[in-house]
């Protein structure tokens, strides 16, 4: 199986790498843009064929390790492959 | 008195640290590697800084799960006194043994300079040479220094005193501009609950002899030795 993990900054938290990359864009005289956020990508392969087990698994990675609770939010979604 | 300074891979101030306590305070300091399992002998447990596995994932993230981490958390509970410095603030936030995160600086710049501290708590084992309100120079250098928490996190840490350095101006006063990282209410260092575990960003041991600044590091550092009936 393959997870596809995203990690985003809290809402409530600033990000300035975000909010530099906004004002790049902001220059380039395209179209209207307001906000832009950064995160983090991260795909992880391993064997398990249940998926439940491997949503609690998955889960548990990015609550241990991937992301941190305190500041930052994630998602991910699983694909089995054959 | 023994002491340990933590050594994961990607530190940098290990050696700063084992200066500080070794040479300049002639007490008995030891290195002790990342894999080492047991810390038992030790008084005082120092987490120095540095980017500890190359502050992959977040600062201190990794690390967090190096071998040493387990007793480190054990004897923290068990009352131990325990120093994070810079990155080692940020591991001790990552294990828990600390509320809050430290998340990028505001301006997203390498902040590397003097700063000065207010002392908000002198009643630690880590400050109990300083007066309520003493100012203090230290030097920081990070990129990640921006103490960030919920408001019902900093409501706590207020009220149980946990606050125990804030960055002021030159007259004492947490002001915008005395923040060099955007940290939540300017903090610069927290304490547990307990009293025995102190994170904080600025480098008391890089300002702990005359010949390289004011020596105002020595009076954290003493003050460790003083808790222990040392001084």
């Amino acid at each position: 199986m393959k997870a596809k993990i995203k990690v985003m900054l809290k809402k409530s938290i600033l990000d300035p790498q975000g909010k530099t990359v906004l004002h790049a864009i902001q220059d380039m005289n395209i179209g209207n843009f307001s906000d832009v956020r950064i995160g983090k990508y991260i795909e992880v392969s391993f064997n398990n064929s249940n998926l439940d087990s491997a949503k609690s698994e998955i889960d548990d990675i990015c609550k241990k390790l991937l992301s941190n609770p305190v500041m930052e939010d994630y998602d991910f979604e699983i694909e089995e492959i054959n | 008195m023994k002491v340990a300074i933590i050594v994961f891979p990607g530190s940098n101030c290990d050696h700063d640290a084992y200066y500080s306590f070794k040479k300049i305070l002639n007490v008995d300091t030891d290195f002790v590697w990342h894999k080492e399992s047991n810390l038992d002998k030790y008084d005082l447990i120092v987490l120095p800084g540095g980017f500890s596995y190359g502050d992959y994932l977040r600062c201190g993230a990794i690390s967090r799960f190096s071998p040493v981490m387990k007793s480190i958390v054990a004897n923290a509970k068990k009352g131990k006194l325990v120093i994070g410095i810079c990155n080692g603030f940020q591991i001790l936030t990552e294990s828990g043994l600390l509320p809050g995160a430290l998340i990028k600086n505001e301006n997203r710049q390498f902040v590397c300079k003097n700063v000065k501290l207010r002392v908000d708590n002198s009643e630690t084992n880590f400050t109990n040479l300083c007066n309520l309100g003493d100012t203090i120079t230290i030097p920081i250098a990070h990129g990640e220094g921006n103490y960030y928490c919920e408001d019902n996190v900093l409501e706590e840490l207020k009220s149980n005193q946990q606050v125990v350095f804030r960055y002021v101006d030159d007259n004492g006063q947490t002001q915008n501009q005395s923040n060099p990282n955007g940290s939540k209410d300017n903090i610069a260092g927290i304490i547990n609950k307990q009293g025995n575990v102190l994170g904080m960003m600025p480098h008391p041991e890089r300002n702990a002899e005359k010949l390289i600044g004011n020596a105002d590091g020595l009076k954290i550092l003493n003050s460790i030795l003083t808790s222990f009936g040392k001084n």
